[in-house]
């Protein structure tokens, strides 16, 4: 019964970190840039939420649609102002830029929010309680890998099916060539970024509705986790990131439920795992070879 | 003749402003060192309203105006020593109110003691933050008395005979307290049926809750910062952990009720000070005006750091003299000090003074009884 239990809480934890990671890994799939700010996006995103929520009284559904909209403003106003000077510089040039952007989201989020955290209100139907003899599990629990789902496909009909998407692959191929065929490299861009920062707060608000506070820092741990999730997955594969997320929830709950001693280890854990994978296998669990 | 009259009036402005600067006294400066942002913000920000209010209570020492340096130290032990090397090196203070928590205070403590700058911490419990130190001094009672507290609590008044603990080992406040009261606990004869870790930031305890639910204790004590433990109490309702919850100081944040709601119903814990069980004068005054200035109750870290300046300003004005080893003997001497957080006195550079226990009932803190040591 109790080993049950800790499966349903690492699938759980683990559908919320491939939640945030698809979103990080799909950024980095067609631009080569880990977005190192994709926390701190995600914190704006759980922010504009309660706003929306609290001060104006929306419906959740309604609060979570507006604060993807405007977190997607947010992500293209960051590509213009720090990344796409930078499109022609070195790639640790942007990378660099991206912490910037983290540290400054984050401390003109204590400026602006304060520092004291917020409570988050869940809604009705995500906290219902289910339980089965001695299983319980929050009604949140399921719908997460459904939400998580029903992103992938979407996310994958739009890189695959599209014609945005078909510009999407072909930039993360060769931004120059692009270019030169007459697509308007800046407006995918652009696109990309809407996209993976509406990503962010989707996860974001998610993550806040799980554990029910939010604050400015609040970005900094889960996403430096859906980073090593989307790593452990094979950067750059948005299917690789949900596969990633559920293995590093999984160790994770699993290492404290069966070593309890070593609980104190935990996030070292999800570092352990990165480090291993980038010695044996750099390119991920669902990573394609890479062609000298 | 322009340029004649450019130096006149220049001369002039030198002739006016100069025997302002020298008539008045020079400023006594004192640091303030607290968890502005960062996990801790709740609790340094009700300090920082503590100090204010005694600073204006009491704006002069030695008949010289006190200003103080706010500097945050992020809830972070690298910032909190950066902070603390400001304040002695650029700041010059005379000497440091804060840290807050005991990790902090440990940070900031040895750097203290190498400068030569009395520090006095308003909330760090843990002993080890004044242990051999001869500059480092505190308002609060230590770890071992409020675990026997908690420990007598759980055992006499919840007749709890067996316990699981969650200890946050990123923290020395948690780690100290948890051993304080695993000791008193079986002491009394109860027992520690499990002890699980975490971390500060994390926010998934269901592995933990989980094991805690299998070996079914009689009470969950869990000495958290708000920050976790309103999560922790959270996912232990929804994982059917139904067994009562007993903390340490570190819960009485009001944002452990707003966060935690009804899962924090019942939740007791042991702490410093609460507006219901307040026996001396200057404590009846405090929470008047402090409820005037800021519209709600007092907490422990607010009073406390209350009082953490009179005990300082107090010490002060006994010795006439600033000088640090003067100041050190002041503080030492400090006996039954009417502070707001009741009769103390300074033994072995840590406050013995009574505690009381508080609950949350309807969504407030309220008070239960006062322990004297």
């Amino acid at each position: 019964m109790d080993a049950l239990q800790q499966i349903i809480n690492g699938l759980t934890l683990g559908s919320l970190y491939a939640l945030i990671a698809i979103g990080y890994t799909m950024v980095y799939g067609i631009l080569r840039l880990i977005n190192f700010a994709h926390g701190d996006v995600l914190m704006v995103g759980c922010y504009l939420a309660w706003f929306g929520a609290v001060m104006f009284g929306l419906p959740w559904w309604a609060a979570l649609m507006g604060s993807m909209a405007l977190t997607a403003l947010l992500g293209v106003l960051i590509d213009q102002g720090a990344y796409r000077p930078l499109r022609q510089a070195p790639r640790i040039s942007a990378l660099i830029t991206a912490i910037g952007v983290s540290f400054l989201l984050e401390n003109l989020g204590l400026v602006v929010f304060g520092g004291r955290p917020k409570a988050f209100q869940r809604p009705e139907v995500f906290n219902q309680l289910l339980q089965w003899g001695d299983l319980r599990l929050l009604s949140l629990s399921l719908w997460v890998p459904i939400i998580t789902a029903l992103i992938l496909a979407g996310l994958l009909f739009i890189i695959h099916r599209t014609r945005l998407g078909m510009a999407m692959r072909a930039l993360s191929r060769d931004l120059v060539t692009v270019q030169l065929m007459g697509i308007d490299t800046n407006r995918v861009v652009a696109a990309t970024f809407a996209l993976g920062s509406a990503l962010a707060a989707a996860g974001g608000v998610f993550w806040a509705m799980k554990y029910p506070q939010i604050n400015p820092l609040m970005g900094v741990l889960p996403g430096l986790k859906a980073f090593v999730a989307a790593v452990l997955g094979g950067i750059g594969n948005v299917t690789g990131a949900l596969l990633g997320g559920l293995v590093l929830g999984m160790s994770e709950i699993l290492l404290v439920a069966w070593l309890p001693e070593l609980a104190g280890y935990r996030d070292a854990l999800a570092f352990v795992l990165l480090i291993g994978i980038l010695i044996f296998r750099p390119t991920g669990i669902m990573g394609e070879e890479l062609p000298e | 003749m322009k340029r004649f009259a450019h130096l006149l009036c220049g001369l002039l402005a030198i002739c006016l402003l100069t025997p302002l600067s020298a008539g008045a006294a020079e400023p006594v400066k004192l640091g303030l060192l607290l968890p502005i942002t960062g996990s801790n913000a709740p609790y340094g920000q009700n300090a920082l309203r503590g100090f204010k209010l005694a600073q204006e209570a009491r704006p002069t020492v030695l008949g010289r105006p006190v200003e103080y340096v706010v500097v945050d130290n992020k809830s972070d032990n690298i910032e909190c020593s950066n902070a603390a090397s400001r304040l002695i090196q650029k700041d010059k203070v005379a000497a440091i109110v804060g840290p807050l928590s005991s990790k902090n205070a440990l940070a900031a403590a040895p750097l203290c003691e190498a400068a030569k700058v009395p520090m006095i911490s308003p909330w760090a419990t843990n002993p080890l933050v004044t242990q051999g130190r001869k500059y480092a001094f505190r308002v609060c009672f230590i770890d071992p008395f409020q675990g026997q507290v908690g420990a007598n609590y759980a055992f006499n008044e919840l007749k709890a005979r067996t316990a699981a603990l969650m200890v946050d080992v990123s923290q020395d406040y948690c780690v100290g307290i948890s051993g304080f009261f695993e000791r008193a606990f079986t002491k009394l004869g109860g027992k520690i049926v499990l002890k699980t870790m975490y971390n500060t930031n994390d926010q998934d305890f269901s592995a933990q809750l989980a094991a805690i639910k299998q070996a079914k204790p009689d009470i969950l004590y869990v000495p958290a910062y708000f920050t976790e433990g309103a999560l922790i109490a959270r996912q232990a309702r929804e994982l059917g952990v139904n067994i009562p919850m007993l903390g340490g100081d570190a819960s009485q944040a009001d944002e452990l009720i707003k966060i935690g709601g009804e899962a924090v119903e019942g939740l007791a814990f042991t702490t410093h000070f609460d507006e219901q069980g307040v026996t001396t004068e200057s404590g009846k005054a405090f929470v008047k005006n402090y409820r005037q200035l800021y519209n709600e109750a007092p907490d422990s870290c607010s009073a406390l750091t209350y009082d953490a300046y009179n005990v300082l300003l107090d010490a002060i004005e006994r010795q006439q003299s600033l000088d640090p080893e003067a100041l050190v003997k002041g503080l030492e001497a400090t006996k039954d000090f009417p502070g707001v957080t009741g009769v103390m006195t300074l033994v072995a550079h840590d406050a013995v003074k009574p505690a009381v226990i508080l609950h949350v009932d309807k969504g407030k803190f309220s008070f239960l009884t006062t322990v004297q040591p």
